[in-house]
């Protein structure tokens, strides 16, 4: 028998034996890729890593919590900025996985890419542990992301316009930079003071840094922050739109960027401002 | 004694339930009917909330961030946090049965719920478990609505001008406090009830529960600042069940 099958084999049966186990104590299983992971190796490694901020009961009251703002995730409450999934409904494993893995700019997370794979599926695993919302929900079915639209000057016209139009201004400012005039007063779930993203810090985002990241953070929203879903209110071309037009707000070199600084100049007079509008 | 008094938008509201009350007690007599037994003398339980103590003092809203709204409000709107009428009657408490009720489907007739001139109306929505609600922006600006429930999911909608109402619902019971991040004084609840008999106070502290069969209750209200009491209630004796509640108040 050749090794691979001999692995399969193996993993059938680690796979079996977990089910099994998992079945016992009524959990749901954690998979990322080819991975299981195993809520006892993660709790240790939640102790040894995790715990300063998170506090051993997860609730996100560790000792430096404290000194933190925002504020660690309390994973007691089950709610999860970055999801591939609607408002309201638990992440994906490895929604979790890859936030564990990139970290959350502009936050004390740091990204834990150096945990080996298997340590990182280990504390999801864990992590899932501290909310009874696991074993009586599943996660939500992942949102569509279609194809990416062309990064015209006619398409992130649009986007501008949406972003008019929908009032992302009120909370991110007409430039982008976080300083509308909703921005002073925001508080999180918990009423702690929280800040609007500004576009301006640089190329990454809280939840990932790709347009399809950019993407699914406005669609499906950062749940427990002042960020709401758009999914019923954009329509996915339009939701693209928006995205080719956000990404010129950054200081980088995008493609978007590129086709926006060329077709501004002859158009800028047309162009009416970003934000509040006079007489209303 | 003489608190902030304005007055309780939810005239509307208050109408439907009228209605959906008359409705169940009609439902649930023909049920009865058609079980071959008499129909009993429906039994109400009414009484009156108050409190005592110094209620936190309501304070105008500057809506000056938000001229669209602002301008439908030529005075001030007050927060609604306590609404308190002659001889401290409280008003937006929920009472309801909390034990010795009969299981009852949710109504399928939706709960309305608008966000208009940057308010909630009504301040308190009283819902079922199951019971469908319908979440309405009749603003010319963009609101999110975000019920910050913790045993339900907690999601965050943006409803632009014009768009569609939102359609929810809630699978478990519970008292969940909803905000509009965009225009933070915006304040109102959502009480998710397992049973279909409830009641929202209004200016007066007056309520009255109907269509109860005769035994014994536990009548509980709850008030988003003041908390929640109980007390046991036998309906079908020889006098009409009665309820008086006295909160406590807390300034802050």
């Amino acid at each position: 028998m050749s090794r691979i099958l001999l692995g399969a084999w193996a993993a059938g049966f680690g796979l079996l034996l977990s089910g099994a186990g998992v079945a016992a104590q009524g959990q749901t299983a954690t998979h990322v890729g080819k991975l299981t992971g195993n809520s006892a190796a993660g709790k240790q490694d939640y102790r040894r890593y995790c715990v300063g901020c998170h506090g051993p009961a997860g609730d996100g009251t560790g000792e430096n919590a404290l000194w933190i703002d925002p504020k660690p995730r309390d994973f007691t409450a089950a709610v999860f900025k970055c999801r591939s999934t609607p408002t309201g409904t638990l992440p994906t494993d490895e929604d979790l996985y890859h936030a564990v893995s990139r970290g959350f700019v502009t936050t004390n997370m740091p990204a834990w890419e150096p945990l080996t794979r298997q340590t990182r599926v280990d504390l999801v695993a864990y992590i899932k542990t501290f909310s009874p919302k696991w074993q009586t929900q599943k996660p939500g079915t992942p949102i569509t992301v279609p194809p990416e639209t062309p990064a015209t000057a006619e398409n992130i016209l649009h986007g501008r316009e949406l972003f008019q139009k929908m009032e992302c201004w009120k909370c991110h400012g007409p430039a982008g930079h976080g300083d509308g005039p909703s921005a002073s007063q925001l508080t999180d779930s918990k009423d702690n003071p929280i800040r609007p993203y500004n576009f301006a810090t640089g190329s990454r985002f809280k939840c990932g840094e790709t347009n399809q990241d950019l993407y699914r953070i406005f669609m499906t929203g950062l749940d427990g922050t002042p960020m709401p879903s758009f999914e019923d209110q954009l329509r996915p071309a339009d939701a693209w739109d928006l995205v080719h037009f956000l990404r010129t707000l950054q200081p980088l070199p995008t493609r978007e960027a590129a086709v926006w600084q060329a077709w501004l100049p002859a158009h800028a007079a047309q162009l009416k401002p970003l934000g509040p509008v006079e007489g209303q | 004694m003489i608190h902030p008094i304005h007055t309780l938008r939810n005239g509307a509201p208050m109408r439907t339930k009228l209605v959906s009350s008359l409705a169940l007690l009609a439902v649930g007599t023909a049920a009865i009917g058609a079980l071959g037994r008499p129909a009993p003398n429906a039994g109400t339980i009414s009484g009156h909330v108050t409190f005592t103590g110094t209620p936190p003092k309501m304070r105008p809203i500057d809506m000056a961030k938000e001229p669209s709204c602002a301008k439908q409000h030529p005075t001030p709107i007050m927060t609604e946090s306590v609404v308190a009428g002659p001889a401290n009657a409280l008003g937006n408490v929920v009472v309801y049965i909390s034990t010795g009720d009969q299981a009852s489907a949710a109504p399928t007739q939706a709960v309305r719920y608008d966000q208009k001139g940057c308010e909630y109306v009504p301040h308190v929505a009283v819902l079922q478990v199951g019971q469908p609600l319908e979440i309405y922006n009749d603003d010319q600006t963009s609101h999110n609505i975000h019920p910050l429930a913790k045993v339900n999911p907690e999601w965050n909608k943006s409803q632009p001008p014009g768009a569609p109402p939102i359609k929810s619902s809630y699978t478990k019971p519970e008292f969940i406090a909803v905000k509009c991040n965009v225009h933070p004084w915006m304040h109102g609840n959502f009480a998710v009830l397992t049973t279909s008999h409830h009641a929202l106070t209004g200016q007066d502290g007056t309520f009255t529960l109907e269509g109860l069969s005769p035994g014994k209750y536990t009548v509980t209200v709850w008030h988003e600042r003041f908390g929640t009491q109980s007390q046991e209630v036998t309906v079908g004796g020889a006098k009409p069940a009665t309820a008086d509640f006295v909160m406590k108040a807390t300034p802050y």
